[in-house]
């Protein structure tokens, strides 16, 4: 497969189809915005975390595919996990989408996520796939100011 | 001379534009990306450099690099006559009246810089309205809304129609007794639209109100000339027209900047200085703190000789064909959507499809060897004023084939084919 194939595989491009969990959440208690300020992508999570947990996650926003599948995945994969859970898995879904060598390695620890690791072959669109990582991890820890790939 | 060989003399054959053998004088375009040609259309971020100006930064380091004004040596002399020998190039270039109107910067963006912290901090004041357009590049945004901040000025801004021209009817309106600085560009690096700036400038000067022109995105495309355009200000960069990254321009009308202060202190910009005193510097080198990027301005002053010797009457008809070409070709794929449709254009087409984003486009493109520039442009009140959060960009520069915008056209549909 080439490289692009593997950047826009099918399941990628059905994700920015149809994105998961694409809508406001009127009754959320965390929210927060993502900026890529170098190419404007916008993304805003809504969570509602109750016990330490995620209830429910919902994201809207515009965007690329990557980066709309990104955080349609992430929505998916977040809901019913713990916080702490959530936090581990930013890390690994980090180093697999900056490391170009221990991609593979990376991508063995976050499962259907393994998904978006053609994108560590591509360094300018890694901040595309990483924003909604970024906005959750504000949201988690309640941050006011946008968060952004920077 | 190895370096008067690179020289295009491309008024022979006669009466035609040859690319071909432009091209030759600039070895980046002869590689391949991914495998495939490359096929570079962003200029309007960055041109790229013929082998003369290449040769003429190695040549100054090789031959005469030492620090300028400073040393009685040989090499201080040589490395200072060939700096202020550029300087001399660019005021023919553009037909400033003297070299002391030529201030050596750092690219459009300290340009614009210096005009509205010198200038503006100096001459405006609180309640006084500054203009502005609907699309500027933040570089010509940002400096104004700082001073409006420290001064309290108002920042006024002239709306565009939805081709992306300048609604004149408004600008007229905008125009009154409390304004007191209108900054426009000459061309949208987002659009492409040519602003009718003579009018502009006149508009302003019935006023007696000056004008700075952003004309980073003119300089490669049109011949500017100061005395015609009437400007104050005009700010370009060395790297959009052919020459280095760092190095860029700032024309002032003499009488302005004599009675500005300096932008910033240090070196090179004085005449004598005590504890209790410093006197400055005489024009230009008032705004010239600090040793300036020498190497950039001959390498400049090289990329002037080398456009001096282009036929732009040629150059300016191959351009306009490219465009031409270009909005014809791309107009005929499906869903495609042309942002900047001006009547006066320069060669930039900025594009969007609904359902496939443009970062998406721009990574495909990549891939076909085609390199465009994906976002914002650093104009987001202009995507906002289309309702797009990005666009893709092919923009232009003399040395662009036809056959290249086919290649264009061909990775669009691959990039369509995977979003299909």
């Amino acid at each position: 497969m080439s490289d692009l194939d593997d950047l826009y595989q099918e399941v990628i491009l059905d994700h920015n189809k149809s994105p998961r969990n694409f809508r406001l959440m009127a009754d959320a208690n965390r929210k927060a915005e993502g900026y890529n300020p170098l190419c404007g992508d916008h993304v805003t999570v809504f969570l509602r975390l109750q016990d330490g947990v995620i209830q429910d996650i919902s994201f809207q926003g515009s965007g690329c595919a990557i980066s709309k599948a990104s955080a349609s995945m992430m929505t998916a994969e977040l809901k019913g996990k713990s916080e702490a859970a959530a936090h581990a898995l930013f890390d690994k879904v980090h180093q697999m989408l900056t490391s170009e060598t221990n991609g593979d390695a990376a991508s063995e620890k976050v499962g259907k996520l393994a998904i978006l690791s053609g994108v560590c072959k591509f360094p300018a669109r890694v901040k595309c796939a990483s924003l909604a990582w970024h906005t959750v991890n504000a949201a988690l820890k309640g941050e006011t100011r946008p968060a952004t790939t920077e | 001379m190895k370096a008067v060989s690179h020289l295009a003399d491309s008024r022979a054959p006669a009466g035609r534009f040859d690319v071909a053998r432009i091209r030759e004088n600039f070895p980046i375009l002869q590689q391949r990306v991914h495998g495939k040609p490359l096929v570079y259309f962003d200029n309007g971020a960055t041109s790229q450099k013929p082998q003369t100006v290449i040769d003429a930064l190695a040549h100054y380091y090789s031959a005469e690099n030492s620090n300028i004004h400073r040393g009685v040596h040989y090499l201080s002399e040589r490395a200072t006559a060939a700096y202020e020998e550029a300087r001399s190039k660019i005021r023919g270039f553009i037909n400033a009246r003297n070299n002391q109107e030529i201030i050596f910067v750092r690219g459009t963006t300290e340009a614009i810089n210096l005009v509205t912290q010198s200038y503006g901090r100096t001459f405006l004041k609180a309640g006084d309205e500054i203009i502005i357009s609907a699309m500027e590049h933040h570089s010509n945004i940002v400096p104004w809304q700082m001073l409006c901040e420290q001064i309290g000025a108002k920042l006024r801004v002239i709306p565009i129609n939805h081709d992306g021209e300048i609604v004149m009817d408004e600008y007229r309106r905008l125009l009154n007794e409390k304004t007191k600085f209108v900054s426009v560009t000459h061309v949208s690096n987002a659009l492409g639209t040519i602003a009718p700036v003579k009018e502009i400038v006149a508009l302003a000067h019935e006023r007696s109100i000056p004008v700075l022109l952003d004309g980073a995105q003119a300089v490669p495309h049109l011949r500017v000339d100061m005395q015609d355009l009437g400007c104050d200000f005009y700010a370009f960069s060395g790297h959009k027209m052919f020459g280095p990254t760092g190095v860029g321009v700032l024309y002032g009308r003499g009488e302005l900047l004599e009675k500005m202060p300096p932008y910033q202190g240090g070196g090179d910009m004085i005449s004598l200085v005590t504890f209790e005193k410093t006197h400055y510097n005489v024009l230009p080198y008032k705004f010239e703190a600090g040793t300036p990027h020498i190497s950039g301005g001959i390498g400049l002053g090289a990329a002037i000789d080398y456009l001096q010797a282009l036929d732009w009457q040629g150059l300016t008809a191959h351009e306009h064909a490219l465009l031409g070409y270009a909005t014809e070709s791309l107009s005929n794929i499906d869903g495609l959507r042309i942002i900047g449709t001006a009547k006066e254009k320069a060669g930039v087409l900025s594009f969007v499809f609904d359902h496939v984003h443009a970062h998406d486009v721009g990574t495909i493109l990549d891939q076909e060897g085609v390199a465009v520039r994906s976002g914002h442009h650093c104009a987001m009140p202009v995507m906002q004023r289309f309702g797009v959060p990005a666009t893709t960009r092919a923009s232009f520069a003399f040395y662009n084939t036809t056959e290249e915008i086919d290649i264009l056209v061909r990775a669009i549909h691959c990039a369509l084919k995977v979003f299909d």
